[in-house]
């Protein structure tokens, strides 16, 4: 069970940074995601991996589990469950602002975008 | 009293909650309950500060669970001043915003508020995951606050933001499992006694635990080469969040300094001084990579953007050192450059507004009104972040370079902070002659922006003004600010205050 948890984590991790290194925003989030699943099993696994064991107290219970990780691993799952909405929504402005879904800046001339309040009457070439 | 070390985590997230609920649309009242609850928010910080000065860490345990099972805040010097530095901050930035920024998007104000719960939670924790927790508030914020008032640049360079920073809370997570796994806590001050006793075969693990999560606090601190985010965001975002990120750099290096001087300090065995040899060849060359982007630079924010990056350089030169001279040294210069980087934001952002569509782009324009208050400000700021007498950074850099004298390869380091200061130096003149000086036309001077107040005026001033105080008082400053680098890189009174309390009360509760 050890070998197999620890691959699974190793392949969702080599997936996860495949695709964040991709110039695309759909398979950066993709990567992100498969980043955090990783870390949520392996979260899941530092306390031991144990089957059939409750992490809380009952009577009639042969030993336990840790529960301290299985509440670090809900927590992240909230946080990178928001955080891949948010860089969703992101990447989904983005690309109906500017018609491109590139990661990188140099889509846009720095020197001639408008760098703040855009305003289409004032902003042009400084002549 | 020590009930009041919550207060700073508590009293932003209900101001939020009251501005998100109950004054939605209604932006005046909105501004006055966020400058109230930030005025207030600095009193209650300074009588904190006041409470640590006695050099007595204090624990507040949330639920009184004993630690190290609850949750604990820690409020001790460092905390205490971060604690100070912040709601300063925060306060002047803010009444920079409520001139008009805070109008470009909705909810500025919950998002501020919220921000500074992160960062008062961070600098308050005692417990690893829970500074993971406080990283994800204070980072959600950001991305709000980042994003304010839009625009497809600031959409871009924000994803960029948004997906650097969800990689480190990745790589933070599995930092901390590393570390829960060998240790089985995450309690600082617990752990603080349990790296020592780790068995030989665990120390790998956790080592690696250890170096991932500095990689972790050097994306934050924007340390070389994970610092290319920096230039982008702060470069793309408004000048409010600009100057308010200012002391999200300065978490990194605040949490590099606690875990790395706490857990991983003197005292922990084998794992002893674990980050010693990494952060100083990173930050010398950070310090250098960041003076010559100022070169490079084609407007005034990425000139702003790139000090910073270079400032974050000569801020962990000193602190690389974790002793008490570099530890002071670096305290000293992490006031200095949180309140010039925001004066310089903010100027950057005068200066912008009066220029048309020149905005702050190093090219020559028509002149600006009040070109000699806003050129004379510039002037002051540039002078505090090269380091040049009288104001706060030079003697800031002199305790650097005093406190490295000795250290192996000090010639070198000296040579990169006197040079790098050199080209901060033709940076600066470059910027404020060509933004000052050459005028296109003389004759035909660039309107006044519609909002006439003085005020965002002002609060550069103040800004400025805090680090002619900081140079002003640098003896009172640097005594106490020792006592602080005493306290931070002692670990004992901390694990006393965590966890030897807490053993009596587990005594008198049998």
């Amino acid at each position: 069970m050890e070998v197999l948890v620890a691959s699974a984590t190793g392949v969702l991790v080599a997936v996860g940074v495949y695709l964040l290194l991709r110039g695309q925003t759909f398979p950066v989030i993709v990567g992100l995601t498969f980043l955090s699943y990783a870390a949520n099993v392996f979260l899941f696994a530092i306390g031991r991996l144990a089957i059939n064991r409750p992490p809380i107290i009952s009577p009639d219970a042969a030993g336990y589990t840790d529960p301290l990780p299985q509440a670090l691993v809900l927590t992240a799952i909230v946080i990178s469950f928001g955080m891949t909405a948010l860089i969703m929504v992101l990447a989904l402005r983005g690309f109906l602002e500017t018609g491109s879904d590139r990661v990188d800046l140099d889509t846009l001339d720095d020197a001639q975008a408008p760098r703040e309040k855009p305003d289409p009457v004032r902003v042009g070439s400084p002549a | 009293m020590s009930n009041w070390i919550v207060v700073p985590a508590i009293l932003p997230a209900m101001t939020a909650a009251l501005l998100i609920l109950a004054l939605r649309h209604d932006l005046a009242r909105q501004r006055i309950v966020s400058v109230a609850a930030t005025a207030a928010l600095l009193a209650i910080t300074i009588g904190l500060f006041v409470l640590a000065n006695d050099g007595q860490p204090r624990a507040y345990r949330l639920g009184n669970w004993p630690a190290p099972f609850g949750i604990v805040l820690v409020l001790d010097g460092l905390s205490a001043t971060m604690l100070v530095l912040t709601s300063a901050l925060a306060f002047l930035v803010l009444l920079y915003a409520v001139k008009g920024w805070d109008a470009q998007g909705r909810h500025f104000h919950a998002l501020f508020q919220f921000q500074l719960l992160g960062i008062n939670g961070a600098f308050l924790t005692g417990d690893l995951f829970n500074l993971f927790v406080f990283f994800e508030v204070m980072l959600i914020a950001s991305y709000g606050l980042m994003l304010h008032g839009g625009g497809a640049p600031r959409l871009k360079a924000g994803f960029q933001y948004v997906a650097i920073n969800l990689v480190a809370s990745t790589l933070f997570l599995f930092a901390v499992g590393l570390i829960y796994a060998v240790t089985g806590t995450l309690n600082m001050a617990d752990l603080a006694g349990k790296v020592a006793q780790v068995a030989a075969a665990d120390q790998a693990l956790l080592k690696s635990g250890a170096l991932m999560l500095l990689i972790v606090f050097a994306i934050k601190a924007a340390l070389v080469p994970l610092h290319w985010w920096l230039p982008a965001t702060y470069a793309s975002t408004s000048a409010p969040s600009a100057a308010l990120f200012m002391i999200m750099t300065k978490v990194g290096a605040y949490s590099i300094l606690r875990v790395y001087a706490l857990i991983f300090g003197t005292e922990a065995g084998a794992l002893a001084q674990l980050a010693n040899p990494w952060i100083l060849p990173a930050a010398i060359v950070s310090l250098v990579f960041g003076s010559v982007g100022m070169l490079a630079s084609r407007t005034l924010r990425d000139l702003v953007c790139f000090w910073v990056v270079a400032s974050m350089g000569t801020l962990l030169i000193a602190l690389g050192t974790f002793d008490l001279a570099g530890v002071t040294a670096a305290l000293y210069y992490l006031i200095h450059s949180t309140l010039t980087g925001a004066a310089l934001f903010l100027l950057a952002d005068l200066v912008a507004e009066r220029r048309a569509q020149w905005l702050d782009r190093l090219i020559p324009a028509r002149e600006i009104q009040r070109a000699t208050l806003i050129g004379g400000l510039f002037f002051l700021a540039a002078i505090a972040a090269v380091g040049m007498p009288p104001l706060s950074g030079f003697i800031g850099k002199l305790m650097v370079l005093e406190a490295l004298r000795g250290a192996p390869g000090w010639p070198l380091i000296w040579f990169a902070i006197l040079g790098t200061s050199l080209l901060m130096i033709v940076g600066f003149a470059r910027a404020g002659s060509t933004l000052f000086w050459k005028s296109r036309d003389a004759n035909n001077v660039m309107e006044e922006p519609d909002r006439r107040s003085l005020l965002p005026i002002m609060v550069v001033g103040l800004l400025l003004a805090g680090t002619a105080g900081l140079s002003v008082a640098a003896g009172s400053a640097v005594r106490s600010l020792e006592g602080i680098a005493r306290q931070a890189l002692d670990p004992d009174p901390y694990v006393r205050a965590v966890l030897g309390a807490d053993a009596r009360i587990r005594a008198a509760g049998r």
